[in-house]
């Protein structure tokens, strides 16, 4: 299998030479990193060369690195029925800069763009009808975003005044909860809940 | 109440057929607000409200296991048909209006089964960004049933929990 795909990795090096950054097979899987103007012709490549032919697009995934320049990864899975090939190609951007759409190289990229445009904020350019999908109407922020809330920053309820659903700033009843897994009779660094007075008095 | 003379009786031909009529069936005395009460707890129709995994759970309630039918309870889809709306799953923000508007849409008396955790009070997803913190934030909810999600016996005994709660109310129209 990985011989397989270093060969595929090969083919694919010397047909995308001017639009490949890097290839790596690890853990069965072959990723590619090219840069993100060129996606479109990128897939179109892998789309219709007769040794590819990867003709399902899987899925488009976003990933945030706040800590890189260009913080957004955009994630494309692809997979060769002909073949039996997986393969995935990724790009890196950042808020400001779009990427080109692969709605005209996959229909499927449309909705899963849309996704992408909704949980992060990254932008497609060329995409026919770039609007929220998953989230609230009027929903505001990209919630899978390393700086988003976990709790956003609206909450709902009903008003017997007004007669409809209200959103209202989000207020928690509840603290968060603390998991630390350290087991009270070793390693524990807190003091245990009912010994506070033990250290005081002896 | 007079007591009839016989003679009145005898003389109006239609009376007459009246009292041949009691005399010979009979009749029950009831009284109105528990004749209502068994009429509303004996067709409790619930609106067809399956927002997540509980969905599944509600449904087996319905098949032929423990069969909620010969309890009365007979899922609609329509809220203009409903007496109560099992809500069963994660209510979300963006689902939370339009279950406020099927809520409106239900005729009097109307009654709300919450039912899982997510229902409850937000469960699992209490600290989301997108989801709301407990059905009772939207509607007035009858009966909590817990679980994650909740038996089928769970949900078919908070069904009965609310037959329980109806038969105790002695007035017609809801306070």
């Amino acid at each position: 299998m990985d011989e397989a795909l270093q060969d595929l990795s090969k083919y694919v090096q010397s047909g995308l030479e001017s639009e490949i950054l890097s290839s790596t097979v690890s853990l069965g899987e072959l990723a590619i990193t090219v840069r993100a103007e060129h996606i479109g012709r990128v897939l179109t490549f892998l789309r219709d060369d007769q040794n590819c032919l990867f003709k399902v697009l899987i899925d488009i995934a976003g990933v945030d690195y706040p800590e890189r320049p260009k913080r957004f990864e955009v994630v494309y899975n692809l997979l060769s029925i002909k073949h039996n090939h997986r393969i995935r190609v990724k790009i890196s951007t950042d808020e400001a800069t779009p990427v080109p759409s692969a709605v005209t190289v996959f229909n499927a990229a449309n909705w899963f763009e849309r996704e992408a445009w909704d949980m992060y904020g990254i932008m497609f350019a060329g995409h026919p009808d770039l609007r929220r999908i998953l989230t609230d109407y009027g929903f505001e922020g990209h919630p899978l975003r390393k700086d988003f809330p976990l709790t956003g920053h609206v909450e709902l309820r009903y008003d017997d005044e007004q007669k409809r659903v209200v959103y209202a700033p989000v207020r928690l009843t509840q603290d968060f909860r603390r998991f630390d897994f350290l087991s009270p009779w070793e390693g524990a660094t807190y003091v245990l809940p009912g010994d506070e007075k033990a250290s005081g008095k002896a | 109440m007079g007591v009839v003379p016989a003679a009145t009786a005898t003389e109006h031909p239609s009376f007459k057929e009246f009292a041949d009529e009691f005399g010979e069936k009979g009749f029950v005395v009831s009284q109105i607000d528990k004749l209502v009460n068994w009429a509303r707890t004996g067709s409790l129709w619930p609106m067809t409200f399956g927002l997540a995994c509980c969905a599944v759970e509600m449904i087996h309630a319905y098949m032929p296991r423990y069969d909620l039918d010969r309890m009365g309870v007979v899922p609609r889809a329509s809220p203009r048909q409903s007496d109560v709306i099992i809500v069963a799953g994660t209510l979300t923000n963006k689902m939370a209006p339009a279950f406020r508007k099927v809520y409106d849409q239900m005729a009097e008396p109307r009654y709300v089964i919450s039912m899982g955790s997510c229902a409850n009070g937000g469960g699992y997803y209490h600290y989301s960004y997108s989801v709301v913190r407990g059905c009772d934030r939207i509607v007035p909810v009858d009966v909590y049933v817990p679980g994650c999600p909740p038996t089928v016996e769970a949900l078919v005994y908070g069904i009965m929990v609310l037959q329980r709660k109806i038969r105790r109310t002695s007035t017609i129209l809801r306070r």
